[in-house]
């Protein structure tokens, strides 16, 4: 069981962390933030391992990892 | 449950101005995360570029100075003379280390300046919008070599690792790469053991990290990526490429 | 005041600096200024924490004093004209970051590489800012030995105290003769605020904001507002910091205007004039910025006409123009190509004026 917390007004859609998520749960959003960008979402939260790659992927430092 | 990741507090709460998906984020954030680990956050003085990273004084959560450009290893040799017991560090582009800086960057470390220097090599010159860097590949387009980058007219790009590492000053230099998780693991490694050369008094030691600009390369993040894994790394191969024990 | 001793200029300057506490030095070999350089890599490294560095270049040396600066340190440089020429960029940053070091120029003929002969022809660029953007250095421009001592010293309480660079403006001949010279029991001003701004290291809690030693400001508001800070220190040195010295004005018919080295020829001029019956005055600005417009106003009201000398094709000039403004006829007498004018040659210029009665 583990939690991903997404800043979601400081990201800016790179989708990096989508490329390296290796369940493929992570999405950009449909909606836009404050800054214009579509915010990355994690689509199935239970499924997440925890595994933390795509914080350290993150360039924008927006992802907080529990498990 | 327990915190696997979180930012870390030696970067400040500012939002990173750069582009979306451009790799200065994560050299910052693996810069910040070697000071916060090895507890010398109250020590450090970093010195900021010209360049994209010019704001590099708002976000690294420690004291900076930011000098002009190229020059930033005369700013933190006389920081470090000063005060022997601060970790200075420098952050510096490609542009501003390896062009107006070369002279500056050499010198530093022929002296075996004990200091850490942080080198973004992403081959182009960002912040003035794309032009032409001293690391751009043969060939490669730029808003000042739109028919790509002729060897005849302009010459070659300059490794500067392996330069410098013929250099009798530097203790440790090594070239990273960030275009994934392996290599950023790897690249957070060699800037923790630079920081770490300093605070045995080796003298300089400097980490050339590979890094993409999406926006003047004309890319997507994901492809820039995939661009610098097959272009730069032949041309700047990775590696440790001197360590002095 | 400790014993006489006889010095070179360039040697008495690295020791008074080192007396006012100045412990970092950082330079790069130029003529006619390389015992300052020399001196300092001797004595430096005796002295604990003090540290000589040969940089790779006048760039490198006043990058290396902004880092120095920034840090805390009572920190100089030297070079003579060409050198100053290149170290211009660092000291517009200097400047806009608010650090406080010393500068020394042994001013040599120019343009481009020039000569090796003492000249006055770096006035503008030292006394207009020199680098890029809206600023100004102090100046200081000693005609003696001793007088280089004294100024060198001033220079590092000057820069603390409003957070400035200090050019002290000699020419050749400062640097390189020799003349009896007592170092004085330097006591650092004590009312100097602590360098609680200076980038030593820094957490949450430590007890004072984080440092950021930055002349970048984007925003043009903010950029406008730190302009016009810079500008009321500038209104403030221009109040409390102009230095001067007047020989026989209060009478004076004729009244010379000059610095330094020409000074001092002046001066014999003056004092010959005397004896011919011409009643001669001086003025001798001691502060080349902010410039002593005060008595050459005053000076202006009963004068006859004045006399700039240089060792410039004219530059100082202007600035005795803007001071006198308009009142009274200014004229100039120069030698240039690291020619000294000498004491005949001035007096003919004076006697020329009185026997047209200009």
């Amino acid at each position: 069981m583990a939690k991903l917390t997404i800043a979601r007004e400081t990201c800016k859609g790179c989708g990096l962390c989508a490329d390296v998520c290796p369940r493929h749960l992570l999405e950009l959003s449909k909606e836009i933030n404050a800054k214009g960008y579509h915010p990355i979402a994690i689509t199935d939260q239970g499924q997440c391992i925890g595994c933390a790659f795509c914080a350290r992927m993150c360039p924008d430092a927006v992802i907080t990892v529990e498990k | 449950m327990a915190i696997v990741y979180e930012k870390t507090k030696v970067l400040t709460d500012t939002p990173l101005h750069y582009c979306p998906g451009c790799t200065h984020g994560i050299i910052h954030r693996l810069v910040a995360e070697a000071i916060d680990e090895l507890g010398i956050q109250d020590r450090t003085v970093g010195i900021a570029p010209v360049g994209c990273a010019v704001f590099a004084y708002n976000y690294f959560n420690c004291d900076m100075m930011e000098a002009a450009h190229g020059r930033a290893p005369a700013v933190a040799t006389g920081c470090k003379r000063v005060n022997p017991n601060n970790i200075v560090f420098t952050y510096q582009g490609d542009g501003d280390l390896a062009s107006i800086g070369a002279a500056e960057i050499t010198h530093a470390a022929t002296r075996g300046e004990n200091i850490t220097v942080i080198f973004v090599n992403n081959a182009i010159y960002g912040m003035t919008g794309g032009q032409m860097a001293p690391t751009t590949l043969p060939g490669q387009v730029t808003t000042t070599s739109p028919y790509g980058r002729d060897p005849a007219l302009c010459g070659y790009p300059i490794r500067v690792s392996e330069m410098l590492a013929t250099l009798d000053g530097p203790a440790y230099i090594s070239r990273v790469s960030v275009h994934d998780v392996k290599h950023i693991l790897d690249a957070k490694k060699c800037i923790k053991k630079a920081f770490e050369t300093q605070i045995a008094g080796k003298g300089f030691s400097m980490v050339e990290v590979l890094s993409s600009c999406p926006t003047n390369w004309g890319m997507t993040p994901r492809e820039a990526l995939n661009w610098l894994e097959a272009n730069m790394i032949p041309r700047y191969p990775l590696g440790v490429k001197k360590e002095v024990g | 005041m400790g014993q006489k001793m006889l010095m070179k200029g360039n040697e008495a300057i690295a020791e008074a600096a080192i007396q006012a506490g100045c412990r970092f030095f950082f330079g790069y070999p130029i003529t006619p200024q390389n015992q300052i350089p020399e001196y300092m890599s001797k004595r430096l490294p005796k002295i604990e924490g003090g540290c000589f560095l040969q940089a790779e270049s006048e760039v490198a040396a006043i990058n290396m004093v902004y880092g120095a600066a920034g840090a805390g340190a009572r920190v100089m440089t030297s070079s003579s004209s060409p050198g100053i020429s290149l170290k211009q960029e660092g000291i517009s940053y200097i400047v806009g970051a608010e650090l406080p070091c010393v500068i020394v120029n042994m001013v040599r003929g120019g343009p481009g590489l020039g000569s090796i002969q003492p000249a006055q022809s770096d006035y503008y660029q030292s006394t207009r800012g020199g680098g890029h953007g809206d600023y100004r250095m102090l100046v200081l421009a000693p005609s003696s030995v001793q007088e280089a001592v004294e100024l060198t010293q001033l220079a590092f309480d000057l820069a603390d105290k409003y957070r400035n660079p200090v050019l002290v403006m000699g020419d050749g001949l400062i640097g390189q003769m020799m003349e009896p010279v007592e170092m004085p029991d330097y006591h650092k001003d004590e009312s100097l605020p602590e360098k609680t701004w200076a980038a030593t290291g820094w957490k949450e809690g430590c007890g004072r904001d984080r440092a950021v030693i930055n002349s970048l400001y984007i925003d043009p508001s903010v950029l406008e507002k730190h302009v016009n800070h810079l500008y009321e220190k500038y209104a403030v040195m221009e109040s409390a910091e102009c230095r001067w010295q007047e020989e026989m004005t209060d009478d004076a018919d004729y009244v010379i205007v000059a610095y330094g080295t020409t000074a001092r020829i002046a001066r014999s001029a003056m004092r010959k004039l005397r004896e011919e019956g011409i009643k001669a005055g001086l003025i001798r600005p001691i502060t080349l910025w902010p410039f002593p417009n005060a008595p050459i106003a005053r000076a202006a009201e009963h004068a006859k006409a004045f006399l700039t000398v240089e060792m410039s094709m004219g530059q100082m000039v202007d600035d005795v123009r803007l001071a006198v403004d308009g009142k009274k006829p200014v004229h100039f007498f120069g030698r240039t190509g690291g020619i000294v004018p000498t004491v005949r040659e001035i007096i003919t210029q004076v006697e020329n004026l009185a026997k047209e009665g200009k």
